[in-house]
């Protein structure tokens, strides 16, 4: 099967999903608060901004290739509220622009999601034996939490905080100059989360979706290598050992970086 | 209920460094010996082989060669007013495991420790009077010299394929090495490694500043070689994936090929991995050990009768082993009376980032662990103590390890974390930076120390090691000294002051954090000294008190120096290994 043949069989995969109408229950949870409901004596709801959902998959997959797209693979760990509000934020961490395509193209949301349903993110190498109790900023982290669930009350907290602040909206479905205004509010540690301290969440979300930026593409995630060709780091197939002294002081770069995926 | 195995005649804990030298060095006696590692087996073909073995979120962020936290883990506070908690996910350093140990993954900087360092009591003492050492300051000579020491440093330079250059050759001092070496008889066994941009920087800058640098020794092969064993070592191809990765050119020497397979071929000699050592059985007198206790990958418990113990597990694993079987007093420090934990130390690591000309290129994904170029101008007693009021000092380098944007993501001052001008600074300073970085020694404090925790246990039920650690004054001093020394330099290389700290590393006026990697050399706990009221072993690594047990590796390190520990543990270990070959197994006993 070719890379394009399975490019296709996802889509088909996706569509056939799409078009299924799961039952209510499976509805994402995300496109039903597009439509809020005003609570009582709640403000006027404005009309809320109505960008492409970027978690509506019929939408996606019918919509133009983007140049350098890749396969979709679909969410094993993230829940469809989940995956919109991480589709969302790694695309407010790295937007498109003139250095590469933005995050959800480049796999970052897929790579985030294999990684909290990874031993890694199940916290299969921490200690995580008890009594938990708070310690000192030297002390460490010291909660009962693995980095998935961290995530996944990080994201409902917040999610609850933005409906409250927002009006009813969710965090993908804010404008892109809100989401920034969120993300740095988060990062500035001025958003109260009740499950996991803000600090504990950001920097989580944070280093995963980067990690998911810059890691080799054999986890999912930089397709094309786009953040190597964006710094200039030439792959992982390189060596050096006759090319240190010739090099020294002048850019040595190359054309197409090599990943494991490229020498598997 | 364990069950019980056919005896051995010596059984060794961990086949790091100092288990495998001994091993190999034991191995040829003819004696049954019973290797037990805790981790899995691994050998360069095919756990090490590239690609895969360079792959960064495998192996430098998800740390695949590391003890396994979830099934143990220390527990650690700054002092003894708080309550000591779990290291709940890596932190401040990072012990290996797998055959080879934290060989396996390390970087290769192999030191032979300057002359002082092997004696920084009586040294200091001599030159700057008693006063200069503070009431609760432990620090304590070694028992043995550097010139008893120096042909196993030697040895083990020889058996690593060590490239630098020797800066004292018999007395004489060499143009291009440190000036302030110790006295050796040999160059090293290869010439310096290729150095980089950054190591040229630093080099014209600090010798601008009327400094004396010098290439690391580096213990990644500047040219294939052929060690004395017979081992076949390959040129390093500085690939930028060294420290935390396994080397698939055998370039970093490591345990797992240059010791593990010569022990191997001895019919008598057997390694066992996923056995974790629980305990070192004692008979019911407490003053002989009768074995070990292990437990299996399924969690089986063994009990191995054996004549002799080597314990070569990680520092903290040795001390809790101790602990845990009744070896030697613990330490009390109240009272400052037991040995058993006494005297631990760590290094403070830090620096000052270099933003250089946008027309000079780093590369800086053409590195290995241990490139670098370094001055130990304000490191050992190179300086005077008396006018900077610190006692250790700080050696300080420049080099490149890797460039692997994963881990590898130097900035533009200011720039956002995130979104929009996020990708700008990175591109910008990607192949524009540099740093100029500082390792400084620590001394051994009354109130620095490792016992038992009261609380937490280990996946098999054992008390956790806990630590007590935090900088005291002097090492607040090295540190706020060395950092401005490391800003001059900076501004020497980048035209421009001042510059900005390293971020995550230890900074003078706060307290130590456990949290940010710094470095793994942990040291102390079970240190080697003639007195058994202030040493848990003996000069041979011997337990004073249950005298079929030796303890080796950095445990036996009275203090730490500012450079890294790897070269004495390598010298020391052969150095026992000597002892127990050549005079333990003839007449079993106390060696002192």
């Amino acid at each position: 099967m070719s890379d394009d043949d399975r490019t296709r069989a996802d889509r088909r995969t996706i569509l056939k999903f799409a078009g299924l109408g799961m039952g209510a229950a499976a509805v994402p949870l995300a496109a039903q608060q597009t439509d809020p409901i005003p609570q009582p004596g709640a403000a006027p709801v404005p009309a809320p901004p109505a960008p492409p959902q970027p978690h509506d998959m019929a939408a996606h997959a019918a919509a133009p290739k983007p140049a350098g797209d890749a396969p979709r693979f679909g969410y094993v760990f993230l829940d469809a509220e989940e995956a919109a509000f991480v589709e969302a934020f790694v695309d407010t961490i790295i937007p498109a622009d003139e250095y590469s395509p933005k995050g959800t193209e480049l796999g970052v949301a897929t790579f985030v999601d294999r990684q909290l349903y990874s031993a890694w993110g199940q916290g299969r190498n921490m200690y995580l034996q008890g009594p938990f109790q708070e310690g000192t900023p030297e002390q460490g982290y010291q909660m009962a939490l693995a980095p998935a669930d961290i995530v996944r009350h990080g994201i409902a907290d917040l999610n609850a905080w933005v409906r409250k602040t927002y009006a009813d909206n969710s965090f993908d479905t804010v404008s892109d100059a809100q989401r920034i205004e969120i993300v740095t509010a988060l990062e500035a540690n001025k958003i109260e989360l009740s499950a996991v301290p803000t600090p504990v969440f950001f920097n989580m979300l944070y280093q995963v979706t980067t990690d998911g930026f810059f890691a080799d593409p054999v986890h999912g995630g930089n397709r094309g290598k786009a953040s190597w060709k964006m710094v200039g780091y030439p792959g992982v197939g390189e060596m050096f050992a006759d090319k240190i002294a010739e090099w020294r002081g002048k850019p040595f770069r190359v054309d197409d970086p090599q990943s494991i995926l490229d020498l598997s | 209920m364990a069950t019980r195995l056919p005896p051995v005649d010596v059984v060794i804990v961990g086949s790091g460094w100092t288990g495998g030298i001994v091993a190999k060095e034991l191995a040829q006696t003819g004696l049954k010996i019973l290797m037990l590692e805790r981790g899995k087996f691994q050998d360069t073909n095919p756990d090490f082989l590239a690609p895969q073995s360079h792959d960064a979120l495998k192996y430098s962020r998800r740390l695949d060669l590391a003890q396994d936290l979830s099934k143990e883990t220390i527990t650690f506070r700054n002092d003894r007013g708080q309550t000591a908690l779990p290291m709940r996910q890596y932190g401040f350093f990072i012990p290996g495991s797998g055959v080879g140990g934290s060989g396996a993954h390390w970087s290769g900087l192999t030191w032979r420790w300057a002359e002082w360092e092997h004696r920084m009591r009586s040294g200091t003492i001599e030159k700057y009077g008693a006063g200069l050492i503070p009431e609760d300051m432990t620090i304590q000579d070694w028992p043995i010299s550097y010139k008893d020491i120096e042909p196993y440093y030697d040895r083990f330079e020889k058996v690593c394929g060590v490239s630098g250059k020797a800066g004292n050759l018999r007395g004489k001092i060499q143009p291009g090495g440190n000036p302030f070496e110790a006295r050796r008889q040999n160059e090293f066994p290869l010439p310096p490694m290729t150095p980089t941009q950054s190591m040229t920087m630093f080099e014209a800058a600090t010798k601008k500043l009327g400094y004396h640098p010098f290439p690391i020794p580096a213990a990644n092969c500047s040219t294939d070689y052929v060690n004395p064993d017979g081992v076949a070592l390959g040129q390093c191809h500085y690939c930028g994936h060294c420290t935390n990765y396994g080397c698939e050119a055998n370039a970093k020497a490591s345990p797992h090929f240059t010791m593990i397979p010569l022990a191997r071929a001895n019919k008598d000699f057997e390694l066992r991995t996923n056995a974790m050592v629980l305990k070192v059985n004692l008979d019911s007198t407490g003053k002989k050990a009768t074995g070990v206790t292990y437990a299996d990958a399924r969690g089986r418990e063994f009990e191995q009768p054996a004549d002799l113990v080597v314990l070569g597990a990680f520092v903290m694993n040795n001390v809790q082993l101790m602990l845990l079987s009744g070896i030697g007093k613990p330490y009390d420090p109240q009272t400052g009376e037991g040995v058993v934990g006494r005297n631990y130390a760590y290094q403070s690591l830090g620096g000052a980032r270099v933003e250089v000309p946008r027309d000079v290129y780093m590369n800086p994904f053409m590195g290995s662990g241990a490139l670098g170029t370094w001055i130990d101008d304000f490191a050992a007693d190179n300086y005077d103590f008396a006018k900077v009021g610190f006692i250790g000092g700080a050696g300080i380098s420049a080099g490149q390890n890797s460039g692997d944007p994963l881990t590898y993501r130097p900035s533009t001052p200011g720039a956002p974390r995130w979104g929009a001008g996020w990708k700008k600074g990175l591109v910008e300073a990607y192949q524009h930076t540099m740093s100029v970085g500082f390792q400084g020694a620590v001394m051994s404090y009354r109130q620095n120390y490792l016992d038992l925790d009261p609380t937490y246990r280990d996946a098999w039920g054992r008390p956790l090691l806990r630590l007590t650690f935090d900088w005291q004054a002097n090492e607040h001093k090295i540190m706020a000294a060395t950092f401005a020394t490391c800003q001059r330099i900076a501004g020497e290389i980048s035209g421009r002051a001042p510059s900005t700290a390293t971020p995550g590393r230890a900074m003078a006026g706060r307290r130590f954090s456990s949290v940010p990697y710094q470095t793994s050399h942990n040291t102390g706990g079970a240190v080697f000294g003639d007195d058994p009221r202030t040493s848990a072993v003996n000069k041979y690594m011997q337990s004073w008190d249950v005298p079929n047990v030796f303890v080796l590796g950095a445990s036996a390190l009275p203090q730490n120096a500012s450079r890294n520990p790897t070269g004495p543990v390598g010298a020391l270990a052969f150095w026992a290994a000597d002892a127990i070959r050549q005079r333990y197994l003839k007449r079993p006993g106390r060696l002192v």
